[in-house]
C-alpha cells in the first residue's frame, strides 16, 4: 500500500470516529430519545392536550395561567437574587471559568425585558438569543424550554409582564477568555439546541405525555439530574442518572430499583415532589428543596402524577460506587454503630449540635422530618449533599414552622464540616466517606 | 483594676430620669454612701413583702418577725454568681443568725436604700457587690445584733457585754438564760441601731471562709425558681417582637393581614423602630410575627460592615489620644528597635441562656414590671419616663436573673416592653427569640490596640498601648466620663502589675457607626488582658526567656500575684514534656482587685482544630467569703473566656448582624470543656471581686497555649483555626 | 383539644397540634420550669422526658406526644434516677444563674436511667446538647457521676 493511501485511511477513520463521537454527542442531546420512535407533531396528535396548563385552571385567565406555566418552569428560582426583588435577577452562578448572573426580567422597559416583542420572547426563551442578537449562556436552560409551545411561552410573558417592572441594572459576568466568547455558542446551540417543540407520544399515555412536556420543556428536571458531556450538553445516554450541579448532588432518579427511584411508590413520588418529603426517603434539600418550594409543590396533583409516570418510565441505569441504601436504623446507643478509631471530631460535632434533632438512631427524635434512615445523602459515600446541608441547612416551604435546620457553615470550620459529614455517612449510611476539608472548600465555593 | 474598682459614687449618671434620683442621693448621701441605713425599713418604694405586725427592721436589709424568721433583702441580683449566699453569709455573720433559718428576698428598686457603694446606684456589675458591700452588711448585721443584744440584757437586767449571740439567739452563759431573736423584735425595735458597731474579728467568723450551700440551688433544681421570663400575672398576653434587620431601621408600614389568620392572635402593636404581635401564647405571638409584611427603612446604617468598623477603629489609632497613664519616658525608650504589634479583637455578644425578655401592665394610673434586670432603679426610671408615671406608681419586681454577664445593665428591653404594653388592655409578656437578642444585643466593643515595647537586659525598658474603640462608660454613666477618661476602657492597661520603667498608655475612641456597645462580662480587662498578655507571650520569646519567669522577673511589685503564678505553674507542671502539637499558655492578672494566675493546656491538630485538655488556675482574692463560689466563678468564667476566644465573633454586613441563634454563634459545650482546677490562695486581706476574672484569665492563656502548640501568634480573635491548619495565611 | 399526660396527669389542651410543646407547657399549663433558650433545638434548656427520653421541647409539637408519658423538671424528682441526679447538683453544687440546669437535670437523668454507670463519652454524648453559659460544664460531668454512685 503507498502511504499517501495510508494516510488517507487514517485521516477516513478519524473522521468518521470524530463523526461518531458528534453523532454520539448530538443524539445525547435529545431527552426522549429513549421513548423511541413514533413521536408526531402536537398538531397531529389526537389525545388530550399534553401542554398548557391543566384542566383545573382552564377556567382562569391569562394571567394565572402564567403564573402556573411560570412556576412549572421554576423561572423564579434563578431570575431572583438573594433575598432580592422576584423576577429581577442577579443571582450568582459561580463556575469554574467565572461568574454568571442572572439577568432582570421583570418587565421593565430600562433593565428589565418591557421592550421586549413577542418573537423576541421565544426567541430568548427558546433559541437562547437575547433581544440584541447576543448568545445567552446555557445556563439558561433554553435547551429544554425549546420545546414548548408558543402559547406557553407567551402565556409566561404576560404574567412576568403584569407584575410590577423593578429596575435593576443586570450585573456584567466575569467569565475570563474564550469562555465570554459568545460566538461560540452559536455553533454550540446549532450542534445541541434541538430547537423543536414538543412532539407527544401517540403509543404512550395521555399521562406519560403529559408529564413528560411538563419534566422536559417546563421543569428541566435533565438540566440537574442528567450528566454533561464534555462539550457541557446532556448526556441522555445516561438520562437522569444523576450528576453534581451547583455544589449539590442531584441524584439518579431513573427508574433502576438500587440506583434510581424505582423502588419508590407513586405514593412516595408524588409526596416528595409536591412536599419535599417523603417518610424514609429524606427530604428535599438544596437546589431540589428549591424546585419544590418555589416550582413543584404548586402544581395540581393531576400534573405531579403525571411528572411521576414520566419519571417512572425512565431508563434503569446504574451508578457505579453507590452502595445500596442501609433502610435499617442505627443503634440507640452513641457508642455503638460507629467503628472505635474513628474521627472523634465528627462524633463530637454530632453529639453537640446534631443528636438533638436527628437522633443516634437516625430516625429523628421531634420530627420523622429529621430522619436520616434511609436518606439518599448519607447513603451517598461522596457525603456530598451532607456536607452541603450542614452549611446551608434547610427551611422547606412545605415543611411546618418546626421542620427547618440550621445553616451551620458560617460558624464550623471546612475540618469540622467534613469531619461531622463523614461520622454521619459512616453511622446512618452504606459505607463512610472520606470527604476532606479541601472539598468542602470547594463545595462552599460552587453553591 | 477596672470601671467598676474606681467608678466615684456621684459619678455614675444614668441617662433619663433617673438622673433625677441620683442627685437626690447625692444630697442626701452627702458624699457618704449608705443612705441606706439611715432610712427604716418600710420606707422603700415598691413591695418588699409585708412584714408581720411585731416585726423588727432596722435597716434596709434585715427583717426578723416574731416568730424568729429572719428575712435578708439582697441589694444586690442574683445571675448565678452566688452573691445572694454570700451576701446573706456576710449579714448572718454578724447578726449571729440561724443559717439554716435565713431567708432572702429581693430587693425593690430603690437607688435610695440600695445604691451600690461603690457605684453610687443600685447596679449589679464589675465583680464588685461583695468588695462593695462588705464592710456596710457587716455593720447592718452587727448594729442588728447589737440592739437585739440590748433589748435582752435590759430585760434580764444583766449587762450586755455579758451576752453573747449565736444561732439567732442571745445568751448570757452566766444566767444560763437564753432567749430567741424573734422574741425580742418588739422591745429591740425601740432601740437605733448604733452607727459604728464593732465587727468580728475573722478568727471569729463561723460562717465566713465556710463553703456553705448556695441558698438559690434549691429552687433551681425543681423547676420552681422564678426568673423574669416565668412571671404570669393574671390574665398576662404573650408578645413576639421584631426590631428591624439592619441596625436602627425604622418601621415604614406593617400588612398584618395573614396574621390575623393565626389562631389565638390578638393584635399587632406597631411603633416606629418595633413591631410586635400579642397573642394568647408565644407561639401564635411567634407564628403571628413571622406572618407579618413589615417594610422598614433601613436608615443611615444600611452600609455599615464589619470592614467599615474596623477601618475606621485602625484610623483613629493613629490620632492621638487621652493619656491613661505616663510613667518615665516611653517615647524615649522606644526611639530604638521597638517591637511594635497590632491586635484586634470582635464585637461580642452576651447570649444569656435567659433571652430578654419583660412582662409589664400599665394601667392609667400606674405600671407593674416584671423582669429581671441588673440594674432594677433605672428599670423603674425608664418605665416611668416612658409612661410619664411618677416614680412611686411603677411597682417593679425583681427576679431571678438567666444570665447578666451586662446585658441586663441595661433596660432596652424594659423600655420597649413598657412601649408594647402602653397598647395591650392588661400584662403583656414581651418575649424575644434568640435571633432579636443576639442580633440586637448591646455587644461587647470591637477593639483596635497599637503596642510597642522595647527590651534591655531582658526585661521590658519600654512600653507604649495605645486603645482604641468605644467608650460604654461614656453613655452608660456619662458623669463618670470626664475629659475622655475612661477606666473601663484601660483597666488592666493602664495598671498592668509589671514593673516597667517607662509605661505610656493611651485611649482613642472611636464609636462604630449603628453597632450599640455595652458593657460585657470581663469589661475592659477582658479585650486588655488578652492583648497585653499575649504580647508579653511574644516578648519573653523574642528575649529568648521562659514564659513564666520573664513574668515573675518583672512582678516584684505584685507579690500576691508573683505567688499565685509560682503556685500555678507548680500546679499544672509548667516545663513538664508535652506531645507533639500540644502547648502550654500562661497569664497572669489583677483585675477586679484579685490576683489570678491561669496555664491553658492545648492540642491542635494538623486541621488546625484545637482541643482543650486541662486549665490550671490560681487565685488571691483576698478573703474568700465563700470559697466553693470562688472556685465555681473561675470555672465558669474560664469556660465563658474559653467560648469567646474560640468561637466569639459578631459580624456585620449591609448593616445587618449575621449570627443569629447557637448554630451560628458558638458556645462552647460540655464535650468540648477541659478539666479545670482552681487553687484558692487563703488570705487575710479585704476581699476582691472574682465573677469576672475567670473569663479575662482565659483568653490570653489560651492564645498563648497554641502558640506553644503550632508557633502560630494569634494577634486577633476568635481563634482562627483556618490559619492553624494553613488553609490561610495571616 | 390534644390529650397530654405531664408529669402522671392526664390532660385536655386547646392549642394547636403544630405548637411545641415547650410553649403549652409555659404559657398554658404554668410549668414554668421547662426553659425557652433557642428554639432551634440547640441548647437544650427545654428538655423534657418522652416516654423516658429525653427531647427538645422547643421543636416538639404536641401533635407527637398525644398518648405518650411527658415528664418535666417539675415532676422528674419522682423518678429514681431525677431524684439522684437533683441530689447530686445540690451536693456538688453545680448550679450557678440556673436558667440552662432544667434542661441538664433532665438529659442527666435520662443518661442515668439508661446508664447506670456513666463514662466520659456517655456523659458527652447526653449532655453535648445541653449549652450552659455560666459555664457549669465542669460540676456536671462530676455531679453525674456522683449521683451514678449514689444509692
Amino acid at each position: 500500500m503507498r502511504p499517501g493511501r495510508i494516510l488517507l485511511i487514517v485521516v477516513a477513520v478519524v473522521v468518521i470516529a470524530g463523526l461518531g463521537v458528534l453523532a454520539w454527542l448530538i443524539t445525547a442531546s435529545r431527552p426522549m430519545a429513549f421513548a423511541g420512535g413514533g413521536a408526531v407533531a402536537l398538531a397531529d396528535y389526537k389525545g388530550p392536550p399534553p401542554t398548557g396548563v391543566p384542566a383545573d385552571f382552564a377556567s382562569t385567565d391569562r394571567i394565572a395561567r402564567g403564573q402556573y406555566l411560570t412556576r412549572a418552569a421554576d423561572c423564579l428560582a434563578c431570575h431572583t437574587a438573594k433575598g432580592g426583588a422576584p423576577f429581577a435577577g442577579g443571582l450568582a452562578f459561580k463556575l469554574p471559568f467565572g461568574v454568571i448572573y442572572s439577568p432582570n426580567i421583570t418587565a421593565d422597559k430600562d433593565t428589565g425585558i418591557g421592550g421586549w416583542t413577542d418573537a423576541q420572547f421565544l426567541a430568548a426563551l427558546r433559541g437562547g438569543v437575547d433581544d440584541t442578537g447576543q448568545f445567552l449562556y446555557p445556563a439558561m436552560p433554553y435547551t429544554a424550554f425549546t420545546y414548548m409551545t408558543d402559547a406557553d411561552g407567551l402565556a409566561i410573558k404576560a404574567y412576568l409582564f403584569s407584575l410590577k417592572p423593578v429596575h435593576r441594572d443586570n450585573k456584567d459576568n466575569s467569565f475570563s477568555f474564550p469562555y465570554n466568547q459568545r460566538w461560540l455558542i452559536g455553533i454550540w446551540n446549532r450542534l445541541f439546541n434541538a430547537n423543536q417543540r414538543f412532539q407527544p407520544h401517540p403509543d404512550r399515555s395521555p399521562q406519560w405525555n403529559r408529564g413528560a412536556y411538563l419534566s422536559e420543556a417546563m421543569a428541566h428536571c435533565g438540566d440537574c439530574h442528567t450528566p454533561r458531556t464534555l462539550a457541557q450538553n446532556l448526556d441522555n445516554h445516561r438520562k437522569d442518572a444523576g450528576a453534581v450541579t451547583a455544589g449539590w448532588l442531584a441524584y439518579n432518579i431513573t427508574s433502576h430499583r438500587l440506583y434510581g427511584v424505582g423502588a419508590w411508590s407513586d405514593a412516595e413520588l408524588a409526596q416528595y415532589l409536591s412536599t419535599g418529603y417523603a417518610p424514609g426517603r429524606g427530604v428535599a434539600a438544596g437546589p431540589m428543596g428549591e424546585a419544590v418550594d418555589l416550582s413543584l409543590s404548586y402544581l395540581t396533583p393531576s400534573d405531579i402524577a403525571a411528572l411521576v409516570a414520566y419519571v417512572r418510565s425512565i431508563p434503569p441505569v446504574a451508578t457505579p460506587g453507590q452502595p445500596a441504601p442501609v433502610l435499617t436504623p442505627a443503634p440507640a446507643a452513641p457508642g455503638q454503630g460507629v467503628a472505635e478509631g474513628y474521627d472523634p471530631k465528627g462524633k463530637r460535632i454530632f453529639e453537640g449540635a446534631c443528636a438533638s434533632c436527628h437522633s443516634w438512631t437516625g430516625q429523628g427524635s421531634l420530627t420523622p422530618w429529621a430522619a436520616l434512615t434511609g436518606d439518599r445523602a448519607v447513603n451517598d459515600p461522596t457525603a456530598t449533599n451532607v456536607a452541603q446541608v450542614v452549611i446551608a441547612g434547610a427551611k422547606p416551604r412545605m415543611g411546618t414552622a418546626l421542620t427547618y435546620m440550621p445553616a451551620f457553615g458560617a460558624a464550623y470550620t471546612d475540618d469540622e464540616v467534613a469531619a461531622v459529614a463523614n461520622y454521619v455517612t459512616a453511622r446512618f449510611g452504606a459505607k463512610p466517606s472520606n470527604i476532606t476539608p479541601k472539598q468542602v472548600a470547594a463545595l462552599r465555593k460552587q453553591s | 483594676m477596672s470601671l467598676f474598682d474606681r467608678l466615684p459614687t456621684d459619678a455614675a449618671a444614668p441617662s433619663g430620669p433617673s438622673r433625677r434620683t441620683l442627685l437626690q442621693i447625692g444630697a442626701a448621701a452627702g458624699g457618704g454612701l449608705l443612705v441606706g441605713f439611715l432610712v427604716p425599713f418600710g420606707q422603700a418604694t415598691g413591695k418588699v413583702g409585708d412584714a408581720p405586725p411585731g416585726s423588727l427592721a432596722p435597716n434596709a436589709f434585715i427583717r426578723i418577725d416574731p416568730a424568729g424568721k429572719v428575712t435578708l433583702v439582697m441589694p444586690q441580683v442574683e445571675m448565678g454568681q452566688g452573691t445572694y449566699t454570700s451576701i446573706s453569709m456576710i449579714l448572718a455573720e454578724e447578726l449571729d443568725a440561724d443559717w439554716g433559718q435565713v431567708t432572702f428576698e429581693h430587693a425593690p428598686p430603690s437607688d435610695a436604700l440600695y445604691a451600690n457603694p461603690m457605684l453610687g446606684l443600685q447596679a449589679t456589675g464589675g465583680s464588685n457587690s461583695i468588695r462593695a458591700w462588705w464592710t456596710p452588711l457587716r455593720k447592718a448585721g452587727a448594729g442588728t445584733r447589737a440592739i437585739l443584744v440590748q433589748a435582752a440584757a435590759t430585760g434580764w437586767g444583766v449587762d450586755p457585754a455579758a451576752c453573747r449571740t449565736e444561732a439567732s439567739q442571745v445568751i448570757h452563759d452566766a444566767s444560763g438564760r437564753r432567749i430567741a431573736y424573734g422574741a425580742l423584735t418588739g422591745r429591740a425595735a425601740a432601740l437605733k441601731p448604733p452607727a459604728d458597731p464593732p465587727l468580728k474579728s475573722p478568727s471569729a467568723f463561723r460562717l465566713i471562709g465556710k463553703p456553705l450551700k448556695r441558698l438559690d440551688t434549691p429552687a433551681k433544681t425543681d423547676g420552681s425558681a422564678q426568673y423574669g421570663i416565668d412571671a404570669l400575672p393574671p390574665g398576662v398576653k404573650f408578645a413576639s417582637l421584631a426590631h428591624s434587620p439592619v441596625l436602627g431601621g425604622k418601621v415604614v408600614q406593617v400588612d398584618d393581614s395573614q396574621a390575623k389568620a393565626v389562631p389565638g392572635y390578638r393584635q399587632t402593636v406597631v411603633l416606629d423602630d418595633m413591631v410586635a404581635v400579642v397573642s394568647d401564647h408565644t407561639w401564635a405571638a411567634q407564628r403571628g410575627l413571622a406572618a407579618l409584611n413589615i417594610t422598614w427603612d433601613d436608615g443611615p446604617n444600611a452600609g455599615v460592615s464589619t470592614a467599615l468598623v474596623r477601618e475606621r477603629l485602625r484610623a483613629a489609632s493613629l490620632r492621638k489620644g487621652v493619656v491613661a497613664i505616663n510613667v518615665g519616658d516611653a517615647a524615649k525608650a522606644l526611639s530604638h528597635d521597638p517591637i511594635e504589634v497590632v491586635y484586634d479583637v470582635p464585637f461580642l455578644a452576651h447570649a444569656t441562656m435567659e433571652p430578654m425578655n419583660c412582662t409589664v401592665q400599665v394601667t392609667p394610673g400606674g405600671c407593674e414590671v416584671w423582669v429581671g434586670n441588673q440594674v432594677l432603679a433605672r428599670a423603674q426610671a425608664v418605665a416611668a419616663q416612658v409612661t410619664g408615671l411618677p416614680l412611686d406608681k411603677v411597682i417593679v419586681h425583681n427576679h431571678m436573673i438567666g444570665g447578666g454577664f451586662g446585658r441586663r445593665l441595661e433596660v432596652d428591653g424594659i423600655s420597649d416592653a413598657v412601649r408594647i404594653a402602653q397598647h395591650v388592655d392588661g400584662p403583656v409578656k414581651v418575649v424575644w427569640s434568640r435571633e432579636e437578642d443576639i442580633r440586637h444585643d448591646l455587644y461587647r466593643p470591637a477593639w483596635h490596640d497599637r503596642l510597642s515595647a522595647h527590651l534591655k537586659d531582658g526585661r521590658i525598658d519600654g512600653w507604649k498601648h495605645v486603645i482604641t474603640g468605644s467608650s460604654v462608660l461614656a453613655r452608660w454613666a456619662p458623669a463618670a466620663y470626664v475629659d475622655g477618661k475612661d477606666s473601663d476602657a484601660w483597666g488592666s492597661a493602664a495598671d498592668m502589675p509589671y514593673d516597667i520603667p517607662n509605661l505610656h498608655v493611651e485611649f482613642v475612641r472611636e464609636e462604630p457607626p449603628g453597632v450599640r456597645t455595652g458593657f460585657w462580662r470581663g469589661v475592659g480587662p477582658a479585650h486588655n488582658v488578652f492583648v497585653i498578655e499575649s504580647f508579653i507571650d511574644e516578648l519573653a520569646h523574642k528575649a529568648g526567656k521562659d514564659p513564666v519567669a520573664f513574668r515573675l522577673s518583672m512582678l516584684d511589685k505584685a507579690p500576691r500575684l508573683q505567688a499565685a503564678l509560682r503556685l500555678v505553674a507548680d500546679k499544672a507542671g509548667w516545663g513538664s514534656p508535652l506531645p507533639a502539637r500540644c502547648g502550654r499558655g500562661v497569664s497572669v492578672q489583677t483585675s477586679f482587685a484579685s490576683s489570678v494566675a491561669t496555664v491553658a493546656e492545648v492540642a491542635v491538630d494538623e486541621e488546625g482544630a484545637v482541643s482543650l485538655r486541662r486549665v490550671v488556675c490560681a487565685v488571691d482574692t483576698g478573703i474568700a467569703v465563700n470559697p466553693n463560689t470562688i472556685v465555681a466563678q473561675l470555672q465558669g468564667g474560664i469556660v465563658f473566656g474559653l467560648t469567646a476566644a474560640l468561637y466569639g465573633n459578631i459580624t456585620v454586613e449591609n448593616g445587618r448582624v449575621q449570627q443569629s441563634n447557637f448554630h451560628d454563634y458558638r458556645m462552647l459545650r460540655i464535650d468540648e470543656t477541659p478539666p479545670v482546677e482552681v487553687y484558692v490562695i487563703p488570705s487575710g486581706e479585704a476581699p476582691g471581686g472574682i465573677g469576672e476574672t475567670g473569663v479575662v484569665a482565659a483568653m490570653p492563656a489560651l492564645a498563648n497555649a497554641i502558640f506553644a502548640a503550632t508557633g502560630q501568634r494569634l494577634r486577633s480573635l476568635p481563634v482562627d483555626r483556618d490559619l492553624l491548619a494553613g488553609r490561610k495565611s495571616a | 383539644m390534644a390529650k397530654l399526660t405531664i408529669n402522671g396527669q392526664a390532660l385536655e389542651v386547646d392549642a394547636p397540634p403544630d405548637m411545641p410543646l415547650l410553649w403549652v407547657l409555659r404559657d398554658l399549663l404554668k410549668l414554668t420550669g421547662t426553659k425557652f433558650g433557642c428554639g432551634i433545638a440547640q441548647c437544650g434548656a427545654c428538655t423534657v422526658h418522652v416516654d423516658g427520653t429525653p427531647l427538645r421541647s422547643c421543636m416538639l409539637p404536641i401533635s407527637a406526644v398525644e398518648g405518650r408519658a411527658v415528664t418535666t423538671i417539675e415532676g422528674v424528682g419522682a423518678t429514681p434516677a431525677g431524684r439522684k441526679v437533683q441530689q447530686a447538683w445540690l451536693d456538688l453544687e453545680v448550679i450557678q444563674c440556673g436558667y440552662c440546669q432544667s434542661g441538664q437535670i433532665m438529659s442527666a437523668a435520662a443518661l442515668l436511667a439508661g446508664t447506670p454507670n456513666p463514662q466520659d463519652a456517655d456523659i458527652n454524648a447526653a449532655m453535648a446538647g445541653n449549652i450552659c453559659r455560666c459555664g457549669t460544664y465542669v460540676r456536671i460531668r462530676e455531679a453525674i457521676k456522683y449521683a451514678a454512685k449514689a444509692v
